[in-house]
């Protein structure tokens, strides 16, 4: 299932642990990336076979972590800090104002396929408050204003499916 | 004024400083891991040992007595894992380090893996750290071509591979059994202790678990000694640590402070004040999961044990400050979520309690409070004390104690007939 590439990355990640089975983790997010950023059935049974455990074994660690997705999403996710310290510096406003601007609830995607809004739990960079993810880039001490000419700039957007590349493919030894 | 005391931040503070290896080298980097290589493995347990650093993560347990309790001649691997699941909330110390100066931090890597004969070395980066993970991966893809890492560590008889894990977003991970669950591929579910991890941890063998900034901490012990760390901070809170700085003060940040500088002066001094000159309400000391102090209970030194001795705890070292316009029912309520969100659902005290404590402080938002609530949310938090297998019950109980304590006038302010 996976592309030449992305079998080969599969391929030295599972290399690198004492059992398959502890590759599941990044093998999930490999798959995910493949699959435009979520996980279906299939992929879910060609990781159990990959790291040698039961299908409802992976069905049970997937669901298990927020990161992995089992609905499309859009082609930007916006994942949206509203933890403490973020909150204390206005990320909940940005929540509220891009859920009136996409006219979406968090956790859906707008009917274009543009956008996914995400909130999201603390993101580990609560000094540079609000803070957002898109895709897979930190962006700081937002305001809404910046928010604003950001969503203008990636709703004109005409890429193809941005790359969101996850770095776990370990250097080689060899 | 208050100063930063540079030891992990030697470099992160000097301009144009790029952190490759080129750059770190020409700072001395790697001096401590030739120092470390002339010596036997126990002789630096014992150095950190000495030492007297304590864990950085969150519980401040005495690295070097983690790393002598590792099980000896079991016939199995032994294993350093390193912990960059830095998911408490109001921490972001270790992204620092990870981008900034990843050399230091894999320098006291290599040491430590040498000193418990680890020949694998994962380090557990969350998820969502994506910048992280790249510049991480980029200075240990530098190691291997320089031959730091590999089959032969630095020309010595030891070989040595390193393995970034990617988390998926459960900051249950950060505890260290979780973590080794999440690890082998399962869910991050905290496991019952014992067997501890320094005998059955990652996939039953001897492991110990440190976080990134006391590792990095050990590149300093062994280059400059333990007396020399020892003498930065208080007795029994030896060094300096990374204080995460955030909320409503005018320059938030990460500082390198030593152990025990007041409390006072990290918010006033190197933080600028409050923002906006309004009046200060209340700081949440070590992370979101650590008791909050009013105002007047903030002129104390910032260690481990004067923390403890206000009822409270240093955790992670981030400090998180708000002003008088906060509403400390509403950012309550938004904490208590998180843990809710988080609890990982094995101990039915923190499942059950998380999710209670939410729904009831989501009634006070919507001024639908009342004493008895407010009875019962405090007798909902009595019963997840010490009553589940990890912190992660507690994290949200003790906040929420603290809160009612502190601040009872604002919860009697939602009361339905207030």
């Amino acid at each position: 299932m996976f592309s030449p590439e992305g079998q080969k990355k599969v391929n030295h990640l599972l290399s690198r642990y004492p059992v398959k089975a502890n590759a599941l983790l990044p093998v999930l997010h490999l798959a995910q990336k493949e699959n435009k950023g979520y996980l279906t059935p299939e992929w879910l049974e060609h990781a159990a076979k990959l790291c040698e455990v039961p299908l409802a074994h992976v069905e049970g660690v997937a669901t298990f972590y927020t990161m992995f997705k089992f609905r499309p999403l859009g082609k930007y996710h916006l994942q949206v800090c509203t933890n403490v310290s973020c909150t204390l510096c206005g990320g909940s406003e940005i929540l509220e104002h891009l859920e009136e601007r996409l006219n979406v609830h968090a956790g859906h995607t707008t009917e274009d396929g543009q956008f996914s809004l995400e909130e999201v739990e603390c993101l580990g960079a609560c000094g540079y408050g609000p803070v957002v993810i898109v895709n897979e880039d930190y962006h700081e001490h937002l305001t809404i204003e910046e928010m604003d000419a950001m969503i203008d700039k990636l709703a004109k957007s005409t890429e193809e499916w941005p790359e969101r590349i996850l770095p776990i493919t370990g250097a080689s030894s060899s | 004024m208050l100063q930063e005391t540079l030891v992990l931040f030697k470099n992160v503070r000097k301009p144009g400083y790029k952190g490759n290896l080129a750059s770190y080298k020409a700072e001395g980097g790697y001096s401590a891991l030739k120092k470390a290589l002339k010596m036997t493995p126990e002789e630096i347990v014992s150095i950190v040992k000495e030492s007297n650093v304590r864990g950085r993560g969150g519980a401040g347990f005495p690295t070097g007595l983690k790393w002598s309790f590792m099980a000896k001649n079991t016939g199995k691997p032994s294993y350093l894992i390193v912990n960059a699941d830095e998911g408490e909330p109001g921490t972001f110390k270790d992204r620092e380090i990870m981008l900034k100066d990843p050399h230091m931090f894999l320098e006291g890597y290599m040491i430590g893996c040498y000193a418990l004969g680890c020949h694998h070395g994962y380090i557990y980066v969350r998820g969502e750290f994506v910048p992280a993970m790249k510049q991480l991966q980029k200075a240990i893809d530098e190691c291997y071509e320089a031959g730091l890492l590999g089959p032969s560590m630095w020309g010595s008889k030891f070989p040595l591979d390193m393995t970034i894990h990617p988390g998926a977003g459960a900051y249950v991970c950060g505890e260290e059994t979780a973590l080794l669950d999440s690890l082998e591929g399962k869910r991050g579910q905290p496991r019952t202790k014992p067997p501890f991890p320094a005998v059955a941890g990652f996939n039953g063998c001897p492991t110990s678990v440190n976080n990134v900034e006391t590792i990095t901490a050990v590149t300093s012990i062994i280059n400059d000694g333990a007396e020399a760390f020892k003498e930065l901070g208080t007795p029994n809170n030896s060094g300096t640590h990374l204080v995460s700085l955030s909320g409503h003060v005018n320059k938030p940040g990460v500082y390198e402070l030593r152990m025990g500088v007041s409390l006072k002066d990290i918010i006033y001094d190197l933080g600028g004040g409050i923002k906006n000159g309004k009046k200060l309400k209340g700081v949440i000391p070590g992370g979101s999961s650590t008791p909050v102090l009013l105002p007047e209970e903030i002129d104390i030194p910032y260690d481990f044990d004067s923390l403890m001795k206000v009822k409270s705890m240093m955790g992670s070292s981030a400090i998180m400050v708000f002003d008088e316009d906060t509403d400390v029912v509403k950012l309550l309520h938004r904490m208590v979520r998180f843990y809710n969100h988080e609890s990982c659902g094995q101990c039915t005290p923190c499942r059950e309690g998380t999710h209670w404590s939410s729904m009831i402080l989501r009634d006070f938002v919507y001024k639908q409070g009342s004493a008895a609530k407010l009875d019962r949310l405090k007798r909902v938090s009595g019963n997840i004390l010490g009553a589940t297998l990890c912190a992660l019950g507690d994290a949200c109980a003790m906040p929420i104690l603290s809160f009612i304590e502190k601040y009872p006038e604002e919860f009697r302010a939602y009361f339905a007939d207030a």
